[in-house]
């Protein structure tokens, strides 16, 4: 019993991960003013490099600095058509995802030979698992918390992005922008790079956030690897509010509701319901607990409306 | 020039654009960009057959695209385009294989339930933004996931299964769209095609009637929206809420029946799928694109029924013919998906177009004061 809460609870921590970088890069994007819908395609692209890059280095650090790195290269192109070219980002973000799947596989069988699954990279030059050994094997603990490096990385995130976003100078602009872009202009803060840095961070976050995928739940990239991910760290953004911390427990509830889905789907918990209806559980549960939050939005004011200075 | 030409103008010099940075990126990949884009003409225009299967690759992403275009049109974005194309193809298949009248009553009627069923999973989107606030764009990529699964669970229930698969049975013949499917494997109709192999040709493919009832999709929705007091409260939302809203138009229930009438659209093109190509459902393990095809096809579309209709045709024959270059060629076909990426990303970006043309005029105004 207590064994197969462990086991749920280490397994939503597993599968959150990508989504919690994700959404936490969208959550930046989104506060300085900017819609990221490209996330999918950004988080593609750094599961693809940080596939790639850690085949053959064999170092998973830099296969994670260089799929954040890739994906920020995404972004770039969704911040200056944004930013300076005042596009409809919705339009812009959904060119990303058609960009970003297509280079990814694109290269992929340049890089495989004409196969569109990398290589796997040995277990050994995954993400390390730093409690690795700390609590004996397959104890409460050690089902929880042997995690992936990965894993502690985006929590330790959340907290600094919530400090920046409320405590520090930039954060506070980068909120300002998102609400009143022509107030905060007038008051001489730099509108366009403010958003330029926070949708950089944002494809950076994405990109790791897919490479988290390639590089610690499973030990390659293929195209089926994200397949919607992006779009539910979109919805956990929303989901928790537009907040770091929100956004994290929104991703928690996906994967741990995920975790629960794989727990019950295993023959030996005898549990006789159909797979099928329940993975539809995570997104109902969305749709119903959404429902709760009638006319309450706290989006940022200016989200979405490109900024033009005359 | 009218804003009309110049946005036509505008759309060509995106796809123009498209071509040359995807020709390009070919390039650096080692291919020969002039001889992929020759095999990707052939392949669609060499023989009936290629023509006959580009037309059935683009009848469900015109429909798509419609969708989506119908729902930009009343401010709202259909990303549920995928979902109720599962639904539609779901209903009618479900439909088709339990129900069995004669072809004139059974064919409008499982077409009939799967739009209906399409529409009202469009609906609750609908439904849960104009009640509860919830963004068309959560709730769709929602109902997206929740359809597939329940595709998935459709497919494996006893009695609709096909034993020992992943799909279920064939819906019966008298559901069936497929052009002369019958006639042409007869022998009558063996020995006709043998003696007209164009007409052979273009009929190997399962062609079928998908595309007229596209093309009457797109004919009803431009009606719709220009010629009907419906279509004209649709817009007026689309516009300005509010001004809408003050006008005396019920937006609420009006963004329903947007999402109800875009559900349909998607959901006809799944339920013409089954219909006309695959005659099954199948499990699936990721969502097939559709809607999101159909989101590139309304906005290079211009988000109106014809701009749909032709860039659906576009889309569908780079997919088809975009193939082809893999295996001739071994150039990955994923080149498409970037060269899509590229048209959609200029589309985005109207003003860098003004901005040249400024650049450009300044010029000329500087070179005539010059002369003077």
């Amino acid at each position: 019993m207590f064994s197969d809460i462990a086991l749920i609870l280490g397994t939503t921590l597993m599968y959150s991960t990508p989504l919690i970088f994700t959404a936490l890069g969208g959550v930046i994007s989104e506060k300085s003013g900017v819609v990221n819908i490209g996330l999918e395609g950004m988080m593609t692209i750094g599961a693809f490099i940080g596939a790639t890059v850690g085949y053959f280095t064999g170092n998973p650090w830099i296969a994670l600095l260089a799929a954040g790195s890739a994906a920020m290269v995404l972004a770039l192109f969704h911040a200056i058509a944004s930013i300076h070219f005042a596009a409809d980002q919705v339009i812009s973000g959904m060119a990303i995802n058609f960009l970003g799947p297509g280079i990814s596989i694109f290269l992929c069988r340049i890089f495989f030979d004409g196969t569109t699954m990398s290589l796997s990279i040995p277990l050994d030059q995954k993400i390390p698992r730093p409690l690795n050994g700390f609590f004996a094997q397959n104890s409460f603990f050690d089902l929880i918390f042997n995690q992936y490096a990965t894993v502690y990385l985006a929590f330790v995130l959340m907290a600094i992005i919530w400090f920046v976003l409320y405590k520090t100078r930039l954060g506070l602009r980068m909120q300002a922008v998102g609400e009143h872009p022509k107030a905060a202009d007038s008051l001489g803060i730099s509108v366009y790079k403010i958003r330029y840095i926070a949708v950089l961070c944002s494809g950076f976050l994405a990109g790791i956030g897919g490479a988290s995928m390639a590089l610690s739940v499973v030990s390659n990239f293929r195209p089926t690897l994200i397949s919607g991910q992006g779009f539910i760290a979109l919805a956990a953004i929303i989901f928790g509010k537009w907040k770091p911390q929100g956004a994290t427990l929104a991703c928690l509830l996906f994967g741990g509701a995920q975790a629960f889905v794989i727990f019950l789907g295993n023959p030996q918990v005898g549990v006789n319901i159909s797979s099928q209806l329940l993975a539809m559980i995570p997104y109902i549960l969305t749709i119903l607990i959404l429902m709760g939050f009638v006319g309450r939005t706290n989006a940022p004011a200016a989200v979405g409306v490109p900024f033009e200075k005359h | 020039m009218s804003s009309k030409l110049k946005n036509i103008f505008f759309v060509l010099v995106s796809i123009l654009i498209g071509f040359v940075i995807a020709g390009v990126i070919l390039k650096l990949g080692g291919f020969d960009p002039f001889e992929a884009y020759k095999i990707m003409f052939l392949g669609i225009f060499s023989k009936l057959s290629y023509v006959s299967y580009t037309i059935i690759k683009s009848t469900p992403i015109i429909l798509t695209g419609l969708s989506v275009a119908f729902a930009f049109k009343t401010g709202l974005f259909n990303i549920g385009a995928e979902g109720q194309f599962i639904i539609g193809a779901t209903a009618t298949a479900y439909a088709g294989y339990f129900l069995n009248l004669p072809s004139y009553i059974q064919i409008p009627t499982i077409l009939l339930i799967g739009v209906v069923a399409a529409g009202l999973w469009g609906g609750v989107a609908g439904f849960l933004k104009s009640r509860f606030g919830i963004h068309e764009v959560i709730s769709t990529i929602m109902l997206n996931w929740i359809a597939l699964y329940l595709q998935n669970y459709i497919v494996m229930l006893p009695g609709f299964r096909k034993p020992e698969s992943e799909a279920s049975f064939d819906i019966n013949a008298s559901g069936s769209i497929t052009i002369l499917e019958n006639w042409k494997y007869s022998d009558a109709g063996v020995a006709f095609l043998d003696l007209h192999p164009l007409i052979g040709d273009f009929l190997r493919p399962p062609f079928n009637a998908g595309i007229f009832i596209a093309f009457l999709a797109a004919l009803i929705i431009y009606y719709i929206l220009n010629k009907t007091t419906m279509g004209y409260q649709l817009r007026a939302v689309g516009f300005n809420k509010h001004a809408a809203e003050y006008g005396g138009i019920n937006v609420r229930k009006n963004m329903i029946t947007a999402m109800f009438i875009s559900g349909g659209l998607a959901g006809l093109a799944g339920s013409l799928h089954v219909m006309g190509v695959s005659k099954n459902i199948a499990i699936l393990a990721a969502t097939e694109g559709y809607g999101f095809d159909g989101i590139a096809v309304a906005l290079i579309g211009g988000n109106s029924p014809l701009g749909c209709v032709l860039s659906g045709f576009l889309f569908g024959g780079l997919k088809y013919s975009g193939a082809k270059i893999q295996s001739a060629m071994e150039a990955p076909s994923e080149i498409i998906s970037i060269m899509i990426g590229i048209i959609v990303f200029f589309m985005a970006i109207p003003k860098l177009f003004k901005i040249l043309s400024e650049l450009k005029l300044k010029k000329l105004s500087k070179l005539s004061k010059l002369q003077k």
